[in-house]
């Protein structure tokens, strides 16, 4: 009886575990994996040389150069940043913290558009507050590349603070402390100790500001004027190419944006999975 | 080298957590920091360290002034109560972590290292990482680690608080036996007087960031300097004004004039010691200490009457204690011996 009743028990529990299973998964596969599959699809359906010639097109090119160039200044950028930030959020107790805590998630309340209108606003060279000051030292900020890191930076700014934060709190300050007794500075105890502890959360950041950097296209529309060859990224190339009714170049490009995403996760979990071993 | 601290203040906001404190610990000394929780005690140590800064006040290790300077350069060791194992670590690089700031030479660290491990017991283990410790394992990688650098002073901060009291016995003993090895002035906190009692020679008690009183452990039982020594260190009585120690409460069947009645409310047989609580007729609760042969002696049953009468008392009265006529006091403070009758029941 005790272990028919027992089974009954068991068997219930595996019903139930499957239910959530396939109620999860099919969430997933609806809303993540089925436009992603539609993608891969029409990007080859008519042959592969159709996406791979915009692609390989010199604006298409272009694109993808100024997307890598906007993630190789604004992530190193904003992971140091986020870092320090976090620290101080953290480490050093201070009244400004919450306000501080507080205005670091702006980027994240406003949409891109209204970021990229106020960086417009301020180094416009008609009436921003910094534009024409600037463009007399010589430095165009608007439709430029300068504009569109500041974008890149902004939109992607709160990733590594946020990620890195708990972490920090989590470890504690007792580790830090007795390296301190040990002899070593605060570098040394930051890089031997610090470091070392929060690398998974500042990792996990850096992954996510690398996304929000590639695939951003708000902010940097606006204060990039979206020009063809000169101040087009690849989300930007994107929209250009399906106005065009260029739809495999559209859908290539667009591939190529998710691969790229999904190489940097994939780098993430390479270097963990090699650590751990 | 000694460690002496003079008129130390610290407060957390409204909380005074350091109250005008001076302590002076001598060359190669085992001193305890014993006091409740919120005494100030580990304030104290953690300021010794530098990881604390003094409102005002010195810190002197070796006669030199180090207020002023940063943990790093004060070559302090340091022991935490929960490890502060780094845990990105194995056990070597644990160990080997000052000796790699201070820039040693490879063989030297693994030379250096391994003496350590041996030292407090851990061979073997120098690969593992201190997730795969024990607290007891983890607890000795971390006083190697405080070791491995020569420090000038070691210092404890409840450094056995966190572990079980099998472990925490043993490892008493053991720090007891490396500090005779050692001989490296060493300061450790702690709110277990018995623990206190039990490691160190030197006692500083500490209580609302002041220091009570200091001494040996014999010193401090014998003359308490204050009623909050007296109850600290050791168990105690109270009777009206008199303190009394439990196996100074004499237990006797007949009443005389300088006996007290109560009931005999509980008798509990701790091994060979017997801990027999009454209640007098007053309400207060008391115990007295026997022995077994005592209990049997005098047949004391849970629920009859029986009398006590303490063989010795001390009492506090402020300023101005009792004095006993015929007892010298040698510390002004205290009053041995005769207590008179205990306040009317």
């Amino acid at each position: 009886m005790s272990s028919a009743s027992a089974r009954g028990h068991v068997g219930r529990g595996t019903v139930s575990r499957w239910s959530l299973r396939i109620l999860g998964l099919g969430f997933l596969a609806l809303l993540l994996a089925a436009p992603l599959v539609i993608i891969f699809f029409e990007t080859f359906k008519d042959g592969i040389s159709a996406p791979l010639d915009a692609i390989t097109s010199e604006n298409g090119m272009h694109a993808l150069k100024l997307s890598l160039l906007m993630v190789a200044i604004a992530v190193p950028l904003n992971t140091v940043f986020g870092v320090v930030c976090a620290i101080l959020l953290v480490r050093h107790k201070w009244k400004g913290n919450a306000v501080i805590d507080s205005v670091i998630n702006l980027p994240f309340a406003l949409s891109p558009i209204v970021i990229g209108l106020a960086l417009y606003l301020l180094y416009s060279t008609n009436g921003g507050w910094f534009g024409p000051t600037l463009a007399g030292m010589g430095l165009e900020v608007l439709f430029s590349v300068p504009g569109m890191v500041l974008a890149s930076i902004f939109v992607s700014l709160p990733f590594v603070v946020r990620e890195t934060v708990p972490v920090l709190q989590e470890i504690g300050t007792e580790q830090e402390q007795a390296a301190s007794t040990l002899g070593a500075d605060a570098w040394q105890t930051f890089r031997r100790v610090t470091l070392p502890a929060i690398r998974w959360g500042v990792a996990y950041g850096v992954v996510l500001t690398t996304a929000r950097v590639l695939g951003e296209f708000g902010a940097v529309t606006i204060v990039s004027g979206s020009i063809s060859g000169e101040t087009e990224t690849l989300p930007i190339f994107v929209q250009k190419q399906f106005d065009a009714f260029n739809e495999p170049g559209a859908y290539g490009a667009s591939l190529l944006l998710a691969l790229l995403a999904l190489m940097t996760l994939l780098a993430m979990n390479l270097l963990k999975r090699k650590e751990d071993a | 080298m000694g460690i002496s601290v003079e008129g130390a203040n610290k407060s957390f906001g409204d909380f005074q957590a350091l109250d005008d404190v001076s302590i002076e610990v001598p060359d190669g000394s085992l001193t305890a920091l014993l006091g409740p929780s919120g005494s100030g005690k580990s304030t104290l140590l953690r300021a010794i360290a530098g990881l604390e800064d003094l409102d005002s006040g010195h810190v002197l290790i070796d006669g030199q002034d180090v207020s002023k300077k940063p943990t790093q350069k004060r070559e302090v060791g340091f022991v935490f109560q929960h490890y502060a194992a780094f845990k990105h670590m194995t056990v070597f690089e644990n160990v080997g972590f000052g000796l790699k700031i201070r820039k040693w030479d490879k063989a030297k660290i693994t030379a250096r290292v391994h003496e350590l491990l041996d030292l407090v017991q851990l061979p073997g283990l120098a690969d593992r990482y201190p997730s795969q410790l024990s607290g007891g394992q983890r607890q000795r990688m971390a006083l190697a680690r405080a070791l491995a650098v020569e420090p000038q002073v070691l210092l404890l901060d409840e450094p056995f608080g966190a572990l079980d009291a099998k472990v925490r016995k043993d490892l008493r003993t053991w720090l007891r036996r490396l500090h005779e090895e050692m001989h490296v002035t060493t300061i450790f906190v702690t709110h277990d007087q018995e623990e206190a009692m039990d490691v160190a020679g030197q006692l500083v008690v500490m209580n609302d960031g002041r220091v009570e009183q200091s001494g040996t452990a014999d010193e401090l039982y014998e003359q308490p300097a204050n009623e909050f020594v007296m109850s600290f260190v050791g168990e105690v009585n109270r009777l009206g004004d008199a303190f009394v120690r439990p196996h100074d409460m004499e237990v006797v069947l007949d009443a005389d004039e300088r006996t007290e009645q109560g009931l005999v409310q509980r008798i509990v047989a701790l091994g060979f010691e017997i801990r027999v609580e009454f209640v007098l007729a007053d309400g207060t609760e008391v115990w007295a200490q026997l022995t077994r042969n005592e209990l049997q002696r005098l047949e004391l049953r849970e629920g009859q009457i029986a009398y006590l009468r303490p063989a010795q008392a001390k009492s506090f009265n402020g300023s101005s204690p009792s004095q006993d006529p015929g007892a010298s006091t040698p510390r002004g403070l205290e009053d041995e011996g005769d207590v008179g009758k205990p306040a009317a029941v």
